[in-house]
């Protein structure tokens, strides 16, 4: 089975911000893989091991810096690694993403594109089903257990309601939860290894996507401005040195708590 | 302008969190507003949104619509959107929801803003508001040509009832081939085995930061010394390590307690929404940059392994020598 895992490169956490002139997220900065997308790298491992064959091929679109994200996903296990980046894809809302990832992951045609839970950085948690419509495949999210066999996937999931299980004919498009599994992490041998793993990187033009369809050109939101949130009331942060109990007690005797 | 609501159902009833959207489109004043429902034997659904200021329901019903799956819904409202001139479609945040309008987005190259908390029409366009990176600022936004998409973050309005009546309109249902392939094999329903957490003055919440299902125990002491109940997120559910029943957030219970102790929890958004309204947030964490120190009462740079059992000890001992 050929697996494409969808990795996206983020800014770490303690450095998040939207850039004021840009009123884009600022991606200067350090960045890293998201974690969330571990867990889609891992269960592709998982069902490549299971079967003993296939590929698993790591997509990311992003800046240059993310290649740093892909060779992360080699140093995993992933056998082969894609980058779309381009200038002009930056600023890219969800229609411009779906659209250029798309080509990117139809070019490859996988039997199965599998995403994590969401971005750490836009929360958004929708792409996958983008992706499914571009690629006009079926599609399961959120899911918690999922097994395939017999050219099928089948998943488990949470909904408002409780859990479904929905099965899919491959090709699909599934993503999963943070806790369908515990991500491993690179070996030495693996980080090693990595270097001298396929790793190629492709421009818009390469896949046939207009500029005008890319980036903020192609992008159908805006972001207007900026405002600061809604003022929280008085909050007090404490490091542990041993007595946090203590201190804690005494805060929820202060509030009548206890 | 005219706005089309999705308008999810579940059981015999519409959502309310689709209700809230609906009468919040009303209130805009801004055109017409119609609602959609789809699945199957759902006509008698359809009226049920006139009071909430829909003038038109569209109804899809069709077998092939009965399980609750996002794909063939996507192929209903692009249709409509089509043949009835619609320029905005709105949808209250669910797993099915967001699926829907993500789909919509790719097949009509449609502009989605996803979060938002407020919408209101500046000189005959729309303007949204959303907080973004864990609510740390808040950010207006707009959308370039038509349609507009957007996804309302979970409980930003109530449902108000206006009273007026809705036209029900059978919509014809086709199919794309790849929007039928997945199939529902077994169906979520309420599972109601577990203690209900919503009434709880106190709650003590564990999440993956307790490093395994036998470590709920720490909650568990200190949620019966503090006379509260517990419950758990997404994470540690999905994991099998606590019931489904205590689950707090997006897809589980909503909660108010004077109390929430949050142990180990990163506090992403979809926890967030579930219990933000509680009167007094205390959170222990490790790591500094959580998430959720960022709407704690108290913030506990700490490890839970060693707090916990200390502050179970402590309270303990105020309730003994209060008695
Ligand atoms: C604060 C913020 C808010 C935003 N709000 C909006 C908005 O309301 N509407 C909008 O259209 N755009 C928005 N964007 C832009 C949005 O991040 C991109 O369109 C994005 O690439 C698509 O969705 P997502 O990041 O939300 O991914 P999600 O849907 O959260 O991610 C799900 C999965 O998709 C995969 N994935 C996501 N991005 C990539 C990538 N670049 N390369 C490879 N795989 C990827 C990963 O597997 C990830 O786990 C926002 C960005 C930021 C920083
Ligand atoms: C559509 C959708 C719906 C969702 N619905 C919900 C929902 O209803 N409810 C919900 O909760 N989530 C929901 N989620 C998932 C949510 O996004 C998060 O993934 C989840 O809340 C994370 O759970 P967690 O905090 O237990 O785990 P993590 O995010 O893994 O956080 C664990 C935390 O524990 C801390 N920690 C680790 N060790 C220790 C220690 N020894 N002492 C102290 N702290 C420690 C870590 O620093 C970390 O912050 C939903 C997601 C999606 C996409």
């Amino acid at each position: 089975m050929k697996i494409a895992v969808c990795v996206k490169h983020v800014p770490e956490a303690a450095s998040r911000r939207i850039d004021p002139s840009t009123k884009r997220l600022d991606r200067s900065g350090e960045g890293a893989l998201n974690a969330f997308d571990a867990n889609a790298l891992e269960e592709a491992l998982r069902l490549k091991d299971a079967s003993g064959e296939g590929e698993v091929v790591a997509v990311s679109m992003g800046p240059q810096k993310a290649s740093d994200t892909l060779r992360k996903a080699l140093a995993m296990g992933a056998d082969r690694a894609v980058l779309v980046s381009d200038e002009s894809a930056a600023g890219s809302d969800l229609v411009a993403t779906s659209y250029a990832l798309g080509k990117a992951l139809a070019r490859e045609e996988p039997d199965l594109v599998l995403l994590g839970q969401q971005a750490s950085d836009s929360d958004g948690a929708v792409l996958w089903a983008a992706i499914a419509e571009r690629l006009r495949r079926p599609m399961i999210s959120q899911v918690a257990e999922l097994t395939a066999s017999d050219g099928k996937v089948r998943g488990k999931r949470q909904t408002e309601f409780g859990y479904d299980v929905i099965e899919a004919p491959l090709p699909a498009v599934v993503a999963v939860s943070d806790a369908i599994n515990e991500p491993r992490y690179p070996s030495l041998k693996g980080i090693m290894g990595a270097k001298k793993k396929p790793q190629e990187t492709l421009s818009l033009d390469d896949l046939g996507v207009e500029s005008e369809r890319a980036g903020e050109a192609g992008s159908k939101t805006e972001v207007l401005g900026l405002t600061d949130p809604p003022a929280r009331g008085d909050s007090r942060r404490i490091e542990d040195d041993g007595n946090a109990a203590e201190q804690i007690a005494e805060f929820l005797a202060e509030k009548r708590l206890i | 302008m005219s706005i089309l609501v999705f308008l999810e159902h579940h059981g015999n009833e519409l959502q309310k969190g689709s209700l809230s959207v609906l009468s919040k489109a009303a209130s805009l004043g801004a055109g017409d507003v119609y609602g959609v429902v789809a699945g199957s034997g759902v006509r008698e659904l359809a009226s049920g949104a006139g009071k909430y200021g829909a003038s038109k329901v569209f109804v899809a019903d069709d077998p092939a619509l009965e399980a609750p799956l996002p794909q063939p819904r996507v192929d209903v409202i692009a249709t409509l959107v089509r043949e009835q001139s619609i320029d905005t479609v709105l949808l209250a945040q669910s797993v099915l929801a967001a699926d829907v309008a993500a789909g919509l987005s790719a097949r009509l190259d449609a502009g989605l803003n996803w979060e938002l908390v407020d919408i209101e029409e500046q000189d005959g366009k729309l303007v949204g508001t959303r907080p973004a990176l864990a609510d740390s600022v808040y950010v207006q936004v707009g959308w370039k040509g038509e349609p507009c998409i957007g996804i309302f973050r979970s409980g930003t309005f109530d449902p108000k009832e206006t009273g007026g009546e809705a036209e029900v309109v059978d919509t014809p249902v086709q199919l794309e081939d790849f929007s039928t392939a997945a199939t529902m094999i077994e169906q979520a329903h309420e599972e109601q085995q577990g203690p209900s957490i919503e009434d709880a003055d106190v709650i003590v919440a564990g999440g993956r930061g307790l490093g395994g299902p036998e470590n709920f125990t720490l909650v568990e002491e200190l949620a019966k010394a503090l006379g509260g109940a517990v419950a758990a997120t997404r994470a540690v559910v999905d994991a099998g390590w606590y019931p489904y029943a205590t689950q707090v957030g997006q897809t589980g219970k909503t909660v108010s307690p004077k109390l929430y102790v949050a142990c180990g929890i990163s506090g992403a958004i979809q926890h967030k929404v579930g219990m933000q309204s509680s009167s007094v947030i205390v959170a222990i964490n490790k790591d500094p940059n959580a998430p959720i120190f960022e709407y704690s009462d108290l913030g506990v740079v700490g490890d839970v392994h060693e707090v916990v059992p200390k502050l179970t000890e402590l309270v303990k001992q105020r309730k003994r020598s209060a008695s």
